[in-house]
């Protein structure tokens, strides 16, 4: 009887690549395992509200034939974790289009469970009215019947439990829609009686593939184990090693806190955590704390459009006009609002990005310009995709030609680099459902093909 | 005196979700860690400072020792990927911190 579970990440996100070494090298371990993270909200709402990957087709497939033509005639279960990037039935469906695709080329046979994470608008509408769902945080609007009808397939985060059950039907691939990205993993050590705390723990640090090495990237395969009261962390490439340090560290990335963690059904708590490096370049954690939630709530994510964008980019190099831009852009707006005083000014805005100057931080920006040149970004958004493009145009010929008093550059105020200068960029969305929803039964139901 | 970002191992921001902004400072000395923890630059008041932001959109300032870090994680004003946004991976607001002056 074999006591170490082991989990193979082969990265950080499925379709971000990684190298094969590394991988076959995971493979050699014999895991119990081959978890990868297909999803993320990082990439904005667009990817939920359009339901289009963050990654190419390509490239997910690339990833997904390696793991396959290992992992399959091994019989080693694979879990993809929140399929096609945003994790709903789109995107779970892009996802199997590709892997029987490679099952068929690679003529193997196996038996994949579908867990879907789709909450149906209804059911949300129902459980707000019933006072069930609650903002994330201060600064996310409370939900009203009219905002979630405006949304675009709403997904919850799963936890373990139904991956587990997929794992008990014997199920040679797991493709999860929308999951907290540390259950997948969590879900191969509870299957194996290990304790959830050190289980989601180690998830938490797998999700990220090889980012809790040094050097750390998303792009390379990490090893875990998870024993009775320990888990290891050993990177599967020379070039890279664990260290009690940046395994610690990883414990930071991209969570509010150090050290409490929420997930669906519990809180993690970290706080008492030991790190310890043993031979081998390897990493030894304990203390990662479980503590089930005495309400059961789910994450909800939904986006919904919200405008059409249109934009336009330039630079500019004469130093009368760097040092009035804030003045010529303010009065570039104007004209194009009396150009077209026909038009309401709620249906339309246009915004000025001056790169090189303060586009990254706004009005948050302290540092004093002393640049030669900049990039200006003419955004444009309008209610529709013909009056952002229309605006958009008036707004470029209005800057390009404005007559300011100082300027000797008489002819021409802009740079542009292309031609045609103006690219539609068409619907703009945004996450009008981040919010906790509290629930009785299980919203994630299995399918099996 | 010596800024926070030649002292810092890695000093840097992300999205903690799409409606929050976390910045990591992390040390690869306690004895940097310990200076900068007490010199109690990483305040309140700073951060308010710094990000033109009020006490009640500062949700979180943790030093946590045994990773030699610190969190702060402030709400942001525009959520992540929309109208308005600048930054949608919040990877690039962690520079209002780099110039904190340590003693």
């Amino acid at each position: 009887m074999t006591n170490e579970i082991k989990i193979l990440s082969p990265c950080g996100m499925l379709g971000y690549g990684f190298p094969e070494q590394s991988f076959l090298r995971g493979m050699e371990e014999q895991p119990h395992g081959i978890v990868v993270d297909a999803g993320s909200t990082d990439a904005g709402p667009h990817k939920l509200g359009a339901g289009v990957s963050i990654v190419s087709r390509r490239a997910a497939k690339k990833d997904l034939t390696i793991i396959l033509e290992n992992g399959v005639p091994k019989k080693v279960p694979i879990i993809i974790g929140s399929a096609g990037g945003a994790g709903a039935r789109v995107h779970v469906e892009w996802t199997l289009d590709i892997i029987n695709e490679i099952l068929q080329e690679q003529n193997l046979q196996a038996k994949i469970a579908i867990i879907w994470a789709d909450i149906p608008n209804e059911m949300v509408i129902e459980a707000n009215r019933q006072g069930k769902v609650n903002p994330l945080s201060p600064n996310i609007p409370a939900l009203t019947d009219e905002i979630i009808e405006q949304t675009n397939g709403i997904v919850a985060q799963m936890g373990h439990e139904p991956i587990l059950e997929a794992l008990r039907e014997g199920a040679d691939i797991i493709v999860c829609g929308r999951a907290y990205d540390p259950s997948p993993f969590a879900a191969i050590g509870i299957f194996h009686g290990k304790d959830p705390g050190l289980s989601y723990h180690l998830g938490k640090i797998l999700e990220c593939g090889a980012l809790c090495a040094e050097p750390g990237t998303t792009k390379d395969s990490i090893l875990g184990m998870i024993g009775d009261t320990s888990f290891k962390v050993k990177s599967l490439n020379p070039a890279r090693r664990c260290t009690p340090i940046s395994v610690a560290a990883h414990t930071f990335y991209e969570k509010e806190h150090p050290y409490i963690l929420h997930g669906p059904g519990f809180t993690l708590d970290l706080k008492e955590c030991e790190f310890k490096e043993l031979e081998g370049e390897i990493v030894e954690v304990s203390n990662s704390k479980y503590i089930p939630a005495e309400q059961h709530f789910i994450k909800l994510e939904g986006a919904r459009k919200v405008a059409y964008r249109t934009f336009v980019l330039a630079g500019i190099r004469d130093p009368i006009l760097l040092e009035n831009i804030d003045d010529i852009e303010r009065r570039v707006k104007e004209q194009v609002n009396d150009y077209y005083d026909e038009i309401p000014q709620s249906d339309y805005d246009v915004n000025f990005y001056n790169y090189g100057m303060n586009a990254v931080l706004g009005n948050k920006e302290k540092a004093v310009f002393s640049g030669h040149e900049i990039g200006v970004m003419i955004e444009v958004i309008g209610k529709d995709q013909e009056l952002a493009n229309s605006i958009c145009a008036t707004a470029r010929s209005t800057f390009l030609h404005f007559a300011h008093e100082k300027r000797k550059s008489t002819a021409g105020n802009l740079a542009f680099p292309f031609a045609p200068s103006d690219i539609e960029f068409g619907p703009v969305y945004e996450f009008s459902v981040y919010h906790l929803m509290e629930i009785e039964t299980n919203p994630f139901p299995i399918e099996y093909r | 005196m010596e800024t926070l970002f030649d002292m810092a191992k890695v000093l840097r921001s992300k999205n903690s979700g799409p409606f929050e902004l976390t910045m990591d400072i992390l040390f690869d000395s306690a004895e940097k860690y310990q200076r900068v923890k007490d010199s109690n630059k990483i305040s309140m008041e700073t951060i308010c400072d710094l990000y033109n932001i009020t006490e009640n959109e500062v949700r979180h300032i943790v030093f946590f020792d045994p990773a030699m870090g610190i969190k702060i994680t402030i709400l942001r004003d525009v959520s992540s990927g929309t109208v308005g946004d600048r930054d949608v991976y919040g990877a690039q607001q962690h520079a209002p911190l780099m110039n904190i002056l340590i003693d």
